[in-house]
């Protein structure tokens, strides 16, 4: 296959991924979108590996058939609620792949490489595997540190080492330190001396990209893995400039962008800025600070089982605001069955859901739709904020802070400014949580003191089964509650 | 941001929930001890239908740990059988005079009065009983007089304080809410004509006109009950704040080209200058001629309801028209009604009857049954069942306590003008916090430069150094990163982890530098290179087809 060919195929290769991004903007489209991307990625191998007219296929096989195997297996066996880990777990390698590019591509002798780059060209050249290696370790560890936190063999809690911004700084002045020392032994009649340096640096940029994500905290993760989606982009892109290849850069660009955009959006729903986020360590003098002056008044009032069934019974809309607490505690497909329930008596039932409910973007989403939530109930924040106040019941169920009214009335709070459901607008709230801890960001609600707010204490999935299981008996009892 | 410490927490709450369960578990015990005994009197004024309980409160209140006695056929002109009350768990007492005897707390509709066995009923009371009902103490000082006598505890559910808390006791607005939809039914019932418009094959049938004056409660379910017949409904208050409500409804809000705002004190109206007054005539004597329904609602607390439509109005409607004086019984809004009648006036049906939820009885028993067991689970329930003289809305209500009168109580609450500041200043603050990001933004504009500003210097350096190969490579990556930026934008917010996992599948694409490495090696033979080459495409084949599949899984399960 002529290189020409090879050009084509990788251009149309591009306006496939663009397409299939393109795709997921509404549901009706977003298979045909990965569809787009699955034959734009068969494609842009099949062409590079027919178009550079070399012989090891039997290599090439032996590597690719178990590799699709192997993540074949991953997708059809993961749960949805693990969805955060495979994507962390799918992150790191390709920051692992970016590394072993860059490395063998410095690695590959100048000869092989077409011609000879000499001059500015090589600089660039050094610095482009230099960075793309940089990237790749950061994204490996990274990933693999946020791989542990959402599998709990980390603990999620954020690490905070004293003199953390220290270390972080003193591991980026080592990357650039090794990387002069790099670039002043590579290159010319030197040939790979500098392997050293670069095998240095990959160790410093996996100690800060494990550092990075360890100071972060379990509800940062939708910013932590929008921010590695980010980098595994970048990763490819600095691969694509050091083996001189438009397909890779456009591709990183598009997956890089794609997750900064993600990030902002989710630094957007706390309010925070990104680099907060990044230093790490939120949730943890706060509650110094406020602790003793915002303690709400009042006490919390417990409810039952039972009353939730009745006030679910006599209501005409309710909104459910699930959070982290019912991925947790797998909840989804009880919650989906009550929905179901409802909306055949007639009641409005839609779910509330905020941008960083969960530990990554979407991911409620994704957890009703696997129970079979229709996707037309499922709202945005933003959409259904207004309703609150027409609604009779509100059913939260393991969120905290993405309902805490503090966000907005009190000036002093550590989540002053962030947008939060206001599920406090409505009739009535039934709030679904094991203890009245605090949430994440280590802020008391005032939401559990308010006089139309319950808590029904306990485990969220017990507590859901008992709710379908009361109201399948009444509508067993009751058959003409349905004609 | 969610729940990030609950499970550190867990232990923590276990043991909360422990305590909690053993207070559960005490206050049991406390109950089956000393459980009241609440009694359901059979309503013995003329025309009312109504009874205090239902077979569905009487559930209610036994959860509250009451128990229910209920006078034979209680519940009979509602529709509500004594083998339903049965069924409810009631015991059903067959003569009054046992059941005022037997319980400690009696629920009732109407003020109480002389019975047909001879006695009155507030003498059948005794000190340690409470009553519960309408009782309308400004209008029935007498009946206040003879209850203080009794030593009893009395609440009229007809003082019960308009306050947002005492909402769900407030047994006047559900009433009100019954009487307004009964009203547009009795109209219906005297009109002789379709409520909707229609064009049908023998002929167009124009809709009919209403208007509804005063829009409180009654006001607005009349016009929503109208509206929701099909006809044109127009609708008139002194109180501008009732505009928005009123068209929510669909209702078309008349105003007079006068400044004056008729809100009062607890959501009622007040009286107006004699000007407004005079140009609010002149706009119902136009109305009167063009429509066909007139519902009058205006009630002023304490005084006779204001005449608004005078016998000349009447006189001037169409043949056939109708009039609901919903204020009958407080004098009429109409000049001609008659109280409690429904007669023919010039060929305008006055309708002029006064038992509008008793009418309802089914309905309006099980919303004010429901409204007494609001105010007796505020009360504490069967075990706590306390008069607390702090609590705003039992102190309002009570009327008699331990012989003494207590009504009218004293004005703690502040009218509700003075909250409409407060709101604003909330809001104030609201959109102070919604500033703060702004400020923090507007502090580094110097930072912003100096980020523009390397920017700009690592372009130009860039452009003055770099090799053209490199700024080929480089248009292009900024060209993706803005397409990128675009599209991404597009995405369903629902949509972010299937972005994420085809996103992952998409960066997959990093094993073409494994595939040329291994490719590069023209000899087949093994190098560090072509090893490492070959790892690479193993872990990026992994990520393309998992993340592709688990896309394709992913997206499948959304449906609508």
């Amino acid at each position: 296959m002529s290189n020409n060919l090879v050009t084509v195929a990788y251009i149309a290769a591009i306006v496939l991924f663009i397409l299939s991004l393109g795709g997921l903007s509404t549901q009706e489209t977003a298979k045909r979108g990965n569809l787009y991307g699955i034959v734009g990625m068969v494609l842009a191998i099949g062409a590079t590996a027919l178009g550079t007219g070399a012989t090891n296929y039997g290599a090439l096989f032996a590597m690719i058939v178990p590799g699709v195997i192997i993540g074949a297996v991953l997708a059809s066996r993961v749960d949805m609620t693990e969805m955060p880990e495979l994507v962390a777990m799918l992150h790191s390698f390709v920051g692992l792949a970016a590394v072993l590019v860059g490395i063998g591509n410095y690695l590959q002798p100048a000869s092989e490489l077409g011609a000879e780059l000499v001059g500015v060209e090589e600089t660039i050249h050094l610095i482009e595997i230099y960075v793309g290696v940089f990237i790749g370790a950061v994204t490996f560890t990274g990933s693999v540190i946020a791989f542990g936190k959402l599998k709990a063999i980390i603990s999620s809690k954020p690490l905070t080492l004293p003199g953390r911004h220290l270390l972080n700084i003193g591991l980026l002045a080592g990357t650039v330190a090794l990387g002069f020392v790099f670039m002043g032994s590579s290159g010319g009649v030197q040939g790979t001396s500098g392997l050293p340096a670069l095998l240095g640096m990959c160790g410093l940029a996996g100690l800060l990209g494990a550092h990075l994500v360890a100071a972060i905290g379990g509800a940062d993760m939708p910013v932590v893995i929008s921010m590695l989606n980010s980098y595994s982009g970048w990763a490819a892109a600095a691969a694509g400039f050091m083996l001189s290849n438009d397909l890779l850069i456009v591709t990183g660009a598009l997956v890089g962008s794609s997750g900064a955009i993600l990030s902002i959006i989710m630094c957007q729903a706390m309010n925070r800025s990104f680099i907060s986020v990044i230093l790490g360590g939120f949730g943890q003098g706060a509650v110094s600070a406020s602790g003793g002056s915002s303690a709400p008044g009042g006490t919390a009032t417990s409810t039952t089982v039972e009353d939730t069934v009745e006030l679910l019974n006599e209501a005409s809309s309710v909104i459910i605001t699930p959070g982290y607490g019912m991925a947790v505690a797998q909840a989804q497909h009880a919650v989906a069955d009550i929905t179901k329930i409802l909306r055949d008596r007639g009641t409005t039932v839609r779910f509330g859901i905020h941008p960083v409910a969960g530990r990554l973007p979407g991911h409620m989403n994704v957890l009703l739709a696997e129970a079979n939530v229709p996707y037309d109930i499922v709202l945005e924040m933003d959409e259904i904020n207004e309703d609150f106040g027409k609604t009779d019941v509100v059913l939260v169920i393991g969120a905290n802070d993405t309902v805490n009214p503090s966000a907005m009335e009190d000036p002093t709070s550590p989540i002053a400014g962030m947008p939060v459901l206001e599920v406090w607008n409505a009739a009535n709230v039934i709030v679904m949580k094991r203890g009245l801890s605090v949430g994440y960001a280590g802020v008391d609600n005032p939401l559990f003191y308010k006089d139309n707010s319950k808590m029904l204490f306990g485990d969220a999935k017990a507590n859901v089964s008992a709710i379908l299981a009361q109201m399948q008996t009444v509508d067993a009892k009751v058959p003409a509650m349905a004609g | 941001m969610v729940l990030s410490s609950e499970r550190t927490s867990e232990r923590a709450s276990e043991k909360g929930e422990a305590i909690l369960q053993a207070a559960v578990h005490a206050s049991e015990a406390a109950r089956s001890i000393t459980r009241k005994k609440i009694g359901i009197p059979k309503e013995i004024a003329a025309q009312e239908r109504r009874v205090a309980a239902t077979p569905d409160t009487v559930k209610k209140l036994q959860k509250l740990g009451f128990d229910i006695l209920i006078e034979h056929s209680a519940g009979d002109a509602a529709k509500f059988s004594d083998a339903a009350y049965k069924a409810a768990g009631c015991e059903i007492v067959s003569s009054a005079s046992e059941l005022w005897s037997n319980a400690d707390i009696i629920l009732k509709v109407q003020p109480p009065q002389a019975h047909p066995n001879g006695q009155h009923e507030a003498n059948m009371l005794s000190s340690h009983q409470s009553l519960i009902s309408f009782i309308w103490p400004a209008q029935n000082q007498d009946l206040v007089g003879q209850l203080s006598n009794s030593q009893a505890t009395v609440l009229a559910m007809d003082a019960i304080p308009r306050i947002s808390r005492a909402q769900k006791m407030d047994a006047l607005s559900s009433m009100a809410n019954i009487a307004g939809y009964r009203a547009v039914i009795e109209a219906a019932n005297q009109f002789g004509r379709f409520f909707t418009g229609q064009i049908t094959a023998a002929g167009k049938v124009p809709p009919c006109k209403v208007m509804v004056i005063g829009a409180g409660v009654a006001g607005l379910a009349a016009i929503g009950a109208a509206k929701s017949l099909g006809a044109i409904v127009r609708a008139f208050d002194t109180r501008l704040v009732v505009k928005e409500q009123v068209e929510s409804l669909g209702a078309e809000f008349l105003e007079l080209s006068f400044e004056e705002d008729g809100s009062g004190e607890g959501g009622y109206a007040k009286t107006m200058s004699p000007e407004f007054i005079e140009a609010e005539m002149a706009l119902f004597a136009e109305q009167a001629k063009d429509v066909d329904i007139i519902i009058t609602t205006a009630l002023i607390p304490g005084k006779r309801a204001p005449v608004l439509i005078t016998q000349a109005m009447v006189e001037s409607m169409k043949p056939g028209s109708v009039i609901v004086d919903m204020a009958a019984e407080q004098g009429g809004n109409c000049e001609v009604s008659r109280s409690g009648e429904i007669y023919s006036y010039h060929d305008v049906t006055i309708v002029g009857i006064t038992d509008f939820p008793s009418r309802m009885a089914s309905q309006s028993s099980q919303l004010y049954g429901t409204n007494l067991y609001h105010l007796l689970s505020d009360m504490g329930g069967s075990d706590d069942f306390k008069i607390d003289l702090e609590d705003e809305a039992v102190r309002g209500a009570l009327i008699t306590y331990a012989g003494e009168v207590m009504w009218p109580a004293p004005r703690a609450e502040k009218p509700p003008a003075v909250v409409k500041p407060a709101a604003v200043e909330s809001q104030s603050a609201v959109e102070k916090l919604g500033e703060k990001p702004g400020e923090k933004k507007a502090a580094s504009p110097v930072v912003n430069w100096l980020g523009w500003g390397a920017l700009l210097s690592a372009v130009v350096a860039m452009g003055l150094s770099a090799p053209p190969s490199f700024l080929s490579h480089f248009t292009v990556f900024i060209l993706a990163c803005f397409v990128g930026w675009q599209v991404i934008w597009n995405v369903s917010p629902s949509l972010h982890t299937p972005l994420m996992s085809v996103t992952n599948a998409i960066s997959g694409i990093i094993i073409i530098g494994g595939l040329l490495q291994l490719q590069g090696t023209a000899g087949g033979g093994w190098t560090a290179t072509t090893g490492l080459g070959a790892i690479a495409i193993l872990v990026g084949t992994i990520n393309i087809s998992g993340g592709f599949l688990v896309t394709q899984r992913m997206l499948k399960m959304f449906r609508k």
